[in-house]
């Protein structure tokens, strides 16, 4: 709750161009002050006052809305309704459910003027309290947990800015508005309910921000192998259309290893929603066994929907994602589109006629997506057991034309230190996952090297970089091919490009809609690379013999058998090994006898 | 409601009007103007609406119109459209204008031409695989009803034929009760009454609703040709149960108005002089596509764009790419080869594929042997690219197969008649019968079950 609640006020419409309505006479309006839009009480938000005239930018379709209407304050900032029964909720941008705008507009169409809270009023929720009376608690301290799903524990945290003795706690089934515990503060009782409300356009607090160490692991081989994201790490997937990007960051939210997916559908397609919607409740999470809609939360915007909406729906979105770090987990946000976040910016900010930067974009671009990926990170969170949260930020970005050197591709990239780089020649080959390895990188790699020596293999940064100087090796070789052909080849450079094609193809090649090889676990990988490599290293001491013959080695089995290595069954791992001690053998016969 | 009149139109800019010294006016709503002498009626609608004025964009060409004497009344309402089943095998100009000396419509409902959007929790997603009888479509770059598939095409590119050959072969497996909306937005007479001649040739013209505004039509009419269009096929689709199939064609003339009107708003210009919000509006007739929840009737779209100079990356194709489920691409390159469909199989895409193959949709071996078809072609492409440089000879056993594979799969796969149907399955077929040429372990996308239920034979 607001601190202070001045008086609400009332005010008239002076202008109505689009999403933009200017008002006049609102009584000590603030900034990001909510306000109801006519009588029709459309949600709006200040965005700027100005001499006794506020504009307002409305989270609604404003026609059939003039000047003379009314407009009143709410006194409150836009927020976001946090407790129990987010998870398996799918909102609009801001955080209306869109099953209960269904059930109020009683048709398949958004009506206007919608009110419906966020969680529910009357559902019953099992309280555990975890303290006791009479024990000193201070702010996000975990007084309780609720089975929040199969998969997660709802912790009730006590609010940010709150310390004091806990007066009464109780268990027993409430709803989220019931008071559960009742903390006595230096001079005051605070009732404790399980919903918190939280300003969306404020980080929620933490004690400290700590060195992401831990990869997110996907199950996408390009890039846990390659260009790894660190839990807590911000990423952006840019691309032209087509190339990818969604199918990608549909396929992180359903196999990365974050206990918590937020889901952003900003200005996107309505069905791309709907088949999430469909199919989330349906696929298997592999890391838990459980249904994926279980740790997941949606919010959409599809494209055709306010535009306001759509530039709140990312601060929607985050605040809810940081609520879920604070209880200690990892968290992973994925928003797909931030470009339509941002020309939902630029609608808005020319509706203001304010001065445009680069391409018509505001000049605070740059500056408001380094602080929206700055909300992503490893961090301490408050409470006196020394919890560690982590929210992984991805953001989608579709560059007009493909082109990189534009506004919002270019102040992505400087905030965010995991590229992936969607490339629109691959996907007109159809290789998939469409990342370019040339261009992409990750600069999380130092400081997951320990995790990987430990957790799957000590020499797993070696064979990594090994891999990925093979695959800059053909790239440089394939210009020679192009001029001058294969047969001018040594043996040596024939090995290179017949291995980094096995790489290409057998490798980083994953089909996401075959749900065998949709999800590669970190080990497989390993092994699958550690196999091709050994091959390509047992090939490059061969070819120094003379007896080596190139077409011989290509025809070996073991070189035509690499394809089937992603179907080598995880549980035994024993496969892989007699395929590298086959290899070995194999090629070293090649030129002994 | 009372309108009141106004004579106190201050100026006219391009599209637009400025009326001072108004009261009550709200924005979007609906405007009408008299010009004295004049018998027919101009609209227009409110762009910004403030306490004593308001610029109206007018919905007609300006030509003529005079400040002085204009009467302009607010209507209170926003712009709708009388829809009625009546409509179908019908004729209206761009604005929405009977245009064939027929009898009024007398409409069951009004409905708002500017629609809603449609909330995604009550989308149902689409997953009835439409057969358009053409291989390169089938097979791999499937259609579903319920999506939303842009032509994108160029100067002097056969995409009306191909828009034509798909309303015409257009069929699902389940009933029928289909219609057809059709909108030109700027379009040439010929290709207007190319489209009109091949639905009365097929009799599917009892089954359209037609909204035609050529290139001899006003510009700004066309704004209103696609939502009166949409507006129609949301009636048909969600009130009548129909299938609709939406073709609009061309909607780089769209775009280009609305360049205008931005223009004459004295908009800060987003790329090449396109408004920053035509992402925004052009999805707000895009995403009038679908299928919704208990209701019977869907809304397919295939918009038709032509690209500038066959640049994908030009705002339009762009733009609409992002929001489209995927795209034709017409290439010039087939077509010169006297290939038709000339599709261009690779640069195409249908986002909603999954939804719509596999065992009891088209057949359980589809997606194996459209991602090997497509693997196949672009080795192929690569050996071609090769050859040129260094010569046929110079390529092994397995490039000259692959290039072989390519040719014969443009020839025979790819091309096809333009009254030639093929079912998925003889498509499919089609589709083996060209990969058998090559070496088994080369087709890494076929699983061995499949390989040996389709292959051996």
């Amino acid at each position: 709750m607001s601190p202070h609640t001045p008086t609400p006020s009332q005010g008239t419409i002076t202008r109505v161009s689009g999403p933009v309505v200017q008002v006049r006479g609102l009584t000590a309006p603030r900034m990001y002050e909510v306000v109801k839009v006519s009588n029709m009480g459309l949600m709006g938000e200040i965005i700027e006052i100005k001499k006794g005239i506020v504009s307002v930018q409305v989270y609604e379709e404003t026609g059939g809305i003039g000047p003379g209407e009314p407009v009143f304050g709410t006194g409150g900032v836009m927020s976001v309704e946090l407790g129990p029964g987010l998870l398996e909720a799918i909102y609009d941008g801001i955080q209306r459910p869109l099953q209960a705008i269904e059930e109020e507009s009683q048709s398949h169409f958004i009506a206007r003027g919608i009110e419906t809270p966020g969680l529910s009023r009357v559902k019953k929720w099992e309280f555990t309290p975890t303290r006791k009376q009479g024990e000193a608690v201070t702010e996000g301290d975990i007084l309780g947990t609720v089975p929040e799903t199969t998969l997660i524990t709802h912790k009730i945290m006590v609010p940010p800015g709150i310390s004091g003795t806990i007066e009464k706690i109780d268990a027993g089934s409430f709803t989220v508005t019931d008071t559960v515990a009742v903390i006595k503060t230096e001079n005051q009782v605070i009732p404790v309910t399980m919903l918190q409300r939280w300003p969306i356009r404020t980080p929620r607090p933490k004690k400290e921000k700590i060195f992401p160490a831990e990869p997110l692991i996907t199950g996408t081989r390009s890039i846990d192998m390659f260009f790894p994201i660190a839990k807590g790490g911000a990423g952006c997937i840019p691309g032209p259309f087509g190339s990818g990007k969604t199918v990608t960051q549909q396929s992180l939210a359903k196999y990365s290893d974050a206990q918590v997916i937020v889901y952003i559908g900003c200005g996107e397609r309505g069905n791309e929603m709907t088949e999430v919607l469909k199919e989330f409740p349906h696929l298997i999470d592999p890391n838990s066994g459980e249904a994926l809609m279980k740790r997941t939360i949606l919010i959409a915007n599809t494209s055709n929907m306010p535009v306001a909406a759509r530039e709140a729906s990312v601060y929607t979105g985050i605040t809810i994602a940081e609520y879920y770090r604070d209880m200690g987990y990892s968290v992973a946000l994925m928003a797909d589109s931030t470009s339509r976040w941002a020309e939902a910016m630029r609608e808005i900010s020319g509706r203001m006629e304010e001065m445009p930067g680069e391409e018509g974009y505001p000049p605070y671009l740059a500056s408001r997506t380094a602080e929206f990926y700055e909300r992503a990170g490893s961090v301490r969170t408050l409470g006196t057991d020394d919890r560690l949260g982590a929210l992984t930020v991805i953001g989608a970005v579709s560059p007009p034309g493909g082109d990189l050197s534009e506004p919002v591709s270019q102040s992505t990239l400087r905030v965010t230190k995991c590229f992936w780089g969607l490339d629109a020649l691959l996907a007109y080959r159809k290789h998939f996952p469409s990342i370019n390895w040339l261009t992409s990188y990750s600069l999380y790699v130092p400081n997951i090297e320990d995790y990987w020596k430990k957790n799957v293999a000590p020499d797993f940064p070696v064979i990594r970089k090994e891999a990925m100087e093979l695959l800059q090796r053909e790239a440089k070789l394939l210009e020679i091919v192009k001029l001058v052909g294969m047969e001018s080849l040594s043996h040596e450079e024939k090995l290179t490009l017949e291995i980094a094609r096995a790489l290409r193809e057998d490798f980083l090649f994953q089909n996401a809609f075959d749900p065998d090889d949709a999800f590669t676990p970190l080990i497989k990988q390993y092994y699958i690379i550690k196999a091709i490599m050994t091959i390509f290293k047992e090939g490059s001491v061969a070819a120094q013999q003379e007896k080596f013959d190139f077409n011989n080695f290509a025809s070996l089995s073991v070189i035509k058998e690499i394809p089937t290595l992603k179907t080598f069954p995880v549980e035994s791992l024993d496969h892989f090994k007699s395929f590298i001690e086959r290899a070995v053998t194999d090629i070293r016969a090649l030129v002994t006898n | 409601m009372v309108h009141k009149e106004y004579k106190t139109a201050e100026a006219i800019s391009g599209p637009l009007l400025i009326v001072e010294g108004i009261r009550g006016v709200t924005y979007d709503e609906l405007v009408e103007v008299r010009i004295p002498g004049e018998k027919k009626i101009r609209l227009g609608k409110v762009l910004d609406a403030m306490e004593t004025r308001a610029v109206v964009q007018m919905f007609e060409p300006t030509a003529g119109m005079s400040a002085d004497g204009a009467k302009v009344s607010f209507r209170g309402e926003t712009a709708t459209l009388g829809v009625s089943t009546s409509m179908l095998g019908r004729v209206f100009s761009g604005g929405g204008d009977i245009n064939d000396g027929g009898p009024a419509i007398i409409p069951d409902t009004h409905l708002e031409i500017n629609g809603a959007a449609i909330n995604p929790f009550s989308r149902e997603y689409p997953n009835d695989f439409i057969q358009t009888g053409i291989s390169s479509i089938d097979v791999l770059n499937t259609l579903v009803r319920g999506q939303k598939l842009p032509i994108f095409s160029g100067a002097g590119l056969p995409h009306a034929r191909l828009a034509a050959q798909i309303a015409r072969q257009a069929k699902v497996r389940s009933g029928e009760n289909f219609a057809i909306v059709f909108g030109t937005m700027g379009v040439s007479f010929d290709e207007a009454a190319y489209f009109k001649k091949a639905f009365e040739q097929t009799g599917a013209l009892d089954r359209a609703v037609l909204f035609l505004n050529t290139a001899a039509d006003p510009v700004v009419e066309r704004i209103m040709t696609p939502r009166l269009a949409l507006t129609t096929a949301e009636y048909l689709a969600f009130e009548k149960g129909m299938h609709v199939l939406v073709i609009l064609t061309d909607m780089t003339n769209y775009c280009e108005a609305l360049r205008e009107i931005s223009g004459a708003r004295k908009e800060v210009p987003g790329r090449r002089g396109y408004p920053g919000y035509m992402y925004t509006d052009l999805s707000t007739l895009y995403e009038r596509a679908g299928r919704v929840k208990n209701k019977d009737g869907s809304i397919t779209q295939i918009p038709i764009l032509s690209m500038p100079d066959d640049d994908k990356t030009h705002p339009v194709p762009d733009l609409t790419g992002y929001i489209t489920e995927g795209q034709f691409i017409i290439s010039r390159e087939l077509n010169t080869q006297g290939l038709f469909p000339p599709v261009d199989v690779q640069g195409s895409l249908s986002r909603l594929w999954s939804a719509g193959v596999g065992e009891g949709k088209t057949r359980e071996d589809h997606a194996q042997v459209k991602d090997q078809l497509f693997a196949s072609y672009a080795s192929g492409k690569e050996a071609r690219e090769l050859a040129v440089v260094l010569g046929e000879a110079s390529l092994s056993q397995n490039e000259r197969l692959h290039l072989e594979f390519a040719n014969r799969f443009e020839k025979e796969f790819i091309h096809q008649g333009e009254f030639e149907e093929r079912t998925i399955e003889a498509s499919l077929n089609l589709g083996w019968k060209l990969l058998s040429m090559l070496p088994r372990e080369s087709l890494k996308r076929i699983k061995p079950q499949t390989a040996q239920k389709y292959l051996a034979s």
